[in-house]
């Protein structure tokens, strides 16, 4: 019996590591538009924000003088939000609503949740990436000095990990929930407000002024995603506590996790 | 032992009244080359999809391989092939990769996947399209990669869905030698198909389904002599009142099995036509005999003996 579930858990892990061969086969063919993607909004948004801005003397009409050091773990957030959402929730929308393309996948000698599973994993790599690439953007293009030190790297590399298993697993809510022709629309009215209510652009302690609204955002991920990063590369600036962003990031992780599954599930099996 | 057991099988999706699938029992025989031939509706593809784990049973039990598929859907698996009703090849992946990563998916290692794909490619003579996106290709060549990518991880049963419907004819054929080399191989092959010819000439045994429910099975020949008659006479008539007399007198004749009346006149299932055609001319002179037609044996007329319906409805 030992012996059996041995080797199925093998078997389990060659098909798991099949599905994630077969995604970063995919994203190496699409690297360039993929890398494009990424870096082209928050590089507009610092060009502007942070170096036209300062430039011709509106600097201290927007966040203040740091400004950008405020910016950097915001729109790493933004980024590995986005990457999340466009590594799983498009993709999966389309081929459920059209192209039934993961039927096969779905067909693999693997328990249906890890091919849900997968994709959250896959997409947090594709996040992990984004932010990396945003980081060197967001420390040289600010006119104003960057204020960066990795305050602690466990925190750090647990606030990229589980922030990056966030997005994804809200892709794969997304994916599995949404028709392909309403995915504009939840777009609209889901992804941008979070993004632009996640605390990218101010930290949350600022907020303090606008109570109701700085009570609202707390059931909205992205906020912890920015002040994980806050905290593990920009302590400087105020923060929330370590224990209650990863906290929050693995309640997230788990509610979102469980909604994407179980719509995944109904959608493969009827 | 039966390679795939199917007992008490019901299917009741939610916000349906009727059952898609009605207490289908029967067994498919190691090296089968099985069909479930019924009208659209009927609960074929239901019926595919329990066998497949894709679709979960209200109850009875499935066995393939003699691992139960809801209770072990993952193994099972390993021992099913499908190619669905509508194309699922993985557009993002070039032919060759579709075949690869199959194999990968099954815990084939590169060198082995690469083996098999290329292997692959050779036997359903795809090689030069290799590394051709699968919309680049034609329906019928698709569906010839979706065969091969069905059996890349050597299941023990393939699973057909309706694998002829939007092939054209020339396609069809050539999938249906696909098919037949399979069996030759030894795969059990189980399909289903709402085309009577295609059941007619590929099947080794089948069962016809209508409403969810299995009507008759038995190799195509013995459907066509047991089910009643062997041979069908359509009987066009100028006047059609009053046909009971007529009906009686020809249902006298040893040969005639049993009499049908239709919109134009009367259906009689006949063994052998010896001798008849006259006699039966001889017996509807008054009715005025406007024609006659004789068909041998179809599963068209299997199908219409046990249901009143025509395939085709
Ligand atoms: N997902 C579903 N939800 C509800 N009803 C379904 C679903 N799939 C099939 N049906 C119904 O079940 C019956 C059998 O369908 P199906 O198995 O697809 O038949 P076939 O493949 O023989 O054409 C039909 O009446 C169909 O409308
Ligand atoms: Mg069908």
């Amino acid at each position: 019996m030992s012996n059996l579930q041995t080797a199925r858990r093998g078997s389990y892990a060659g098909a798991f590591a099949g599905l994630m061969l077969r995604d970063l086969r995919v994203l190496r063919r699409e690297l360039g538009p993929f890398i494009v993607r990424i870096i082209m909004q928050p590089l507009l948004f610092l060009f502007v924000f942070t170096y036209v801005l300062p430039h011709i003397g509106q600097a201290n009409t927007i966040g203040g003088a740091d400004f950008a050091t405020v910016l950097l773990p915001g729109l790493m957030a933004v980024a590995i939000m986005f990457s999340g959402i466009s590594a799983v929730a498009l993709p999966l929308s389309q081929e459920f609503g059209i192209t039934r393309e993961i039927d096969d996948r779905v067909m693999s000698p693997l328990p249906v949740p890890f091919v849900a599973i997968e994709k959250v994993c896959f997409s947090a790599l594709q996040s992990t990436l984004a932010a990396l690439l945003v980081m060197p953007l967001a420390i040289y293009i600010p006119t104003n000095p960057v204020h960066v030190h990795v305050a602690s790297w466990p925190m750090l590399a647990a606030t990229l990990l589980l922030s990056s298993l966030v997005a994804g697993a809200l892709g794969l809510t997304i994916g599995a929930n949404v028709k392909p022709q309403q995915i504009g629309l939840v777009f609209s009215i889901v992804v941008v407000p979070i993004t632009f209510l996640g605390c990218v652009y101010y930290p949350w302690a600022a907020l303090t002024r606008v109570r109701w609204l700085q009570l609202a955002v707390l059931v909205n991920p992205i906020v912890y995603m920015s002040e994980g990063l806050r905290a593990a590369l920009t302590p400087n600036v105020p923060h929330m506590y370590s224990g209650v962003i990863l906290l929050a990031l693995l309640i997230s992780l788990l509610v979102l996790g469980w909604i994407g599954i179980r719509g995944f599930l109904r959608r493969v099996i009827s | 032992m039966p390679i795939v057991e199917i007992a008490g099988l019901t299917k009741v999706y939610d916000q349906q009244k009727v059952a898609a699938v009605d207490g289908i029992d029967l067994t498919v025989e190691r090296g089968e080359l099985f069909g479930l031939l019924g009208p659209n509706g009927a609960g074929k593809t239901t019926t595919i999809g329990i066998c497949t784990t894709r679709i979960l049973p209200t109850s009875g039990r499935v066995t393939i391989a003699g691992v139960d598929v809801v209770a072990q859907p993952a193994q099972a698996r390993r021992n099913i092939g499908v190619v669905p009703q509508y194309n699922t090849l993985d557009r993002s992946l070039t032919i060759f990769e579709n075949l690869y990563f199959h194999c990968r998916y099954f815990g084939f290692s590169n060198a082995e996947s690469r083996e098999r794909a290329g292997a692959l490619l050779k036997q359903f003579l795809l090689h030069e399209r290799a590394k051709s996106y699968p919309s680049q290709l034609s329906g019928g060549l698709q569906q010839r990669v979706q065969i091969a990518r069905a059996i890349a991880h050597r299941p023990a049963v393939l699973f057909l869905d309706e694998p002829s419907a939007g092939l054209d004819p020339q396609s069809r054929i050539a999938m249906w030698d696909a098919v037949r080399r399979l069996r030759e191989e030894g795969i059990t092959v189980v399909l289903t198909t709402h085309y009577m010819e295609e059941a007619d000439a590929l099947c080794d045994r089948l069962v016809i389904i209508d409403h969810g429910k299995a009507l008759a099975l038995d190799t195509p020949d013995r459907l066509k002599t047991t089910l009643g008659a062997s041979t069908v006479v359509e009987l066009d008539l100028r006047h059609c009142e009053n046909l009971a007399p007529l009906s009686e007198k020809l249902g006298a004749i040893p040969q005639i099995a049993s009499v049908e009346t239709t919109a134009s006149g009367l259906r009689l299932f006949a063994h052998g036509t010896d001798g008849l055609l006259p006699e039966i001319v001889r017996a509807a002179q008054d009715y005025g005999v406007r024609d006659l037609s004789i068909d041998e044996p179809t599963l068209e007329t299997v199908f219409i003996r046990l249901t009143g319906r025509d395939l085709r409805e």
